[in-house]
């Protein structure tokens, strides 16, 4: 199966990312062997197979108590924010 | 000093035959001798590293010492550590500084462990070759026109070397095993959920997990047993009891059931690294191990099942990197759109984009079902399969890898191909499984390995397999020329 330009600006999108007009051939033809690869799949005997959902056997995701266990350590976190004000992240404006 | 493995150095320590500092100093010299030759490293922490090592000389000196105290080690660039720089290989991470430490490398600290550095990696550790990091490809220190493997490259350049003796390394699809084969190196990948992913920025949720990379399966064992056991900040870790790995090692063989992977020994298998693999098979037998050959049916679709699985789980993990909380920003943003999709084209390097982009393309309207849910139906196949196998044999041996290290650049222009060099090691991801690789031998005077699979929390046995393996052979104890 062959992607085109428009299957590739639309997966940019959702993906948000931003590609330069040099990178989109690239991802049209490496996608295109990347979905071809990952085609063989179509060959599987599957019916009646669950879907793996845990790598582990009978494992369940755990949950814990509602109980709070870290503390409040935003400033320390807000130093690797681009900006950052008041305690705020900024970003463009977002509502006119 | 060097050249002496952790064992050798705890005892060396201990006895006073050259201190915590003197031992950092000269590996730290070492370090930065071979940062242009290899670059195995993207950041070097000499003066905490030097603090932590005097800080271990107080502690020796009075007796009572943790065990790995003083023992040098380095983090693969993708293990948070308080206060450092946390870059992942990737230029979204450049200027990270963790605010937290992960706690493998808090476990390992608290050991006694001194950290001289961040070793380089694949980017978010996307890659089989090294060749994906934002800091440059690392060089294999037995031939550096070649690749070290990936994405744990560095840690596994930097153990041959002789830069540390153990450094930290994760495997989503091979990341500690294929590069410690072609580095002649030993590495662990633990059981999915034996080691805290806490910390450890996430590519893959359900593969991704922490392990180590030695130059034996006895420090190996010795360094695993500081880093496993249940992590409540880690969700999927589990809460089992880790056993002294150590006091199994020299476990005989005699009676051991090994299978060897009908599949893995085929068409795509070097016959050199053949040749390597029925030699080291051969001091397995002449040691009491009963070899048997067994098929795993639905193993060759392991590659295009991970390719679907790993890109999905990495296009949602990494969406958190939107240029507002940390992380790289592009510059005069227009509105918030292009603030996320300039800052996410630009922090991202071409293959980390290339697997947002499947793992977007499989998990989209009208896709996921045939894609994603396919793969994860193929997936339990896999797991299945395993799950037989090992209800008939011990453990599993394969090659680790289908030839020796690759020439730097042969493979960047083509994904599949690069994809297809994970084969062999795979389907013990996908399977939550641990696996050891060990060197066993020398292809035109480069490293192949021999992986060992096993059952869920094996650890101990495949170490002692490894180990029994080593006290046999001097693969392990083979260092690169230009190193020794």
């Amino acid at each position: 199966m062959s992607l085109t330009r428009r299957d590739i600006d639309s997966i940019a999108r959702l993906a948000r990312l931003a590609l330069t007009e040099t990178e989109i051939p690239v991802y049209i033809d490496s996608l295109s062997r990347i979905i071809e690869l990952v085609g063989e799949l179509d060959h599987a005997a599957t019916a009646g197979v669950a879907p793996m959902s845990h790598p582990l056997p009978g494992q369940t995701q755990r949950q814990r108590s509602d109980v709070v266990t870290e503390t409040d350590r935003h400033e320390l976190y807000q130093r690797n924010a681009p900006q950052a004000m008041a305690g705020l992240y900024l970003v463009p404006k977002v509502i006119e | 000093m060097y050249s002496e493995t952790v064992t050798e150095l705890c005892s060396g320590l201990r006895q006073r035959k050259y201190s915590a500092t003197e031992l950092t100093r000269n590996l730290l010299e070492r370090i930065q001798a071979a940062q242009p030759a290899l670059n195995a490293f993207i950041t070097i922490d000499a003066e905490p590293a030097l603090a932590a090592a005097a800080a271990a000389d107080r502690l020796l000196a009075a007796g009572d010492a943790p065990v790995l105290t003083g023992v040098p080690i380095a983090h693969k660039d993708l293990f948070c550590a308080a206060g450092s720089r946390t870059t992942c290989g990737s230029r979204m991470l450049e200027n990270f500084v963790s605010p937290y430490d992960a706690t493998v490398v808090a476990r390992l600290r608290a050991a006694g462990a001194v950290a001289l550095g961040k070793t380089n990696m694949d980017e978010f550790a996307m890659g089989s070759s090294n060749e994906t990091s934002y800091f440059g490809p690392v060089r294999n220190p037995w031939d550096p026109t070649r690749v070290p493997g990936g994405s744990s490259g560095g840690s596994a350049a930097a153990v041959a070397a002789r830069l540390v003796p153990a450094a930290t390394g994760t495997d989503t699809g091979g990341s500690i095993r294929q590069p410690a084969a072609l580095c002649g190196v030993t590495g662990v990948k633990p059981t999915y959920g034996r080691v805290s992913r806490f910390g450890l920025v996430a590519f893959a949720s359900s593969l991704d997990q922490a392990g180590v990379i030695a130059r034996s399966a006895e420090d190996s064992a010795l360094l695993l047993g500081v880093m496993a056991g249940f992590d409540p900040r880690d969700s999927t870790s589990v809460d089992l009891p880790v056993p002294d790995y150590r006091s199994s090692l020299e476990q005989p063989l005699q009676g051991l059931k090994v299978g060897l992977l009908k599949e893995f020994f085929d068409k795509g298998l070097d016959p050199a690294v053949e040749t390597c693999l029925r030699a080291a098979l051969e001091v397995l037998r002449s040691q009491g191990a009963i070899l048997k050959e067994v098929s795993l049916p639905s193993l060759p679709l392991s590659v295009p099942t991970y390719y679907v699985v790993a890109p999905a789980e990495c296009s949602s993990n990494l969406a958190r990197y939107d240029g507002v909380r940390f992380g790289h920003r592009c510059e005069n943003p227009r509105d918030l759109t292009d603030l996320y999709e300039r800052s996410r084209g630009e922090g991202f390097g071409a293959e980390v984009k290339r697997r947002v982009m499947t793992g977007t393309y499989v998990l989209s309207a009208g896709y996921y079902d045939a894609y994603y849910l396919k793969a994860q139906r193929v997936r339990a196949l896999i797991a299945e399969d395993f799950r037989r196998a090992f209800a008939e044999v011990d453990v599993l041996i394969c090659p680790t890898t289908p030839t020796p290290a690759f020439e730097i650049g042969a493979k960047m222009n083509d994904p599949v191909t690069m994809y297809l060099n994970d084969i062999y090691t795979i389907g013990a991801n996908l399977a939550g499984l641990p696996a050891v690789s060990v060197p066993c031998g020398l292809v035109n005077a480069l490293p192949v390995g021999m992986q060992i699979i096993g059952g869920h929390f094996s650890e101990a046995r495949l170490l002692n397999v490894a180990h029994r393996y080593q006290r046999e052979t001097d693969w392990h104890r083979r260092a690169p020329e230009a190193y020794r």
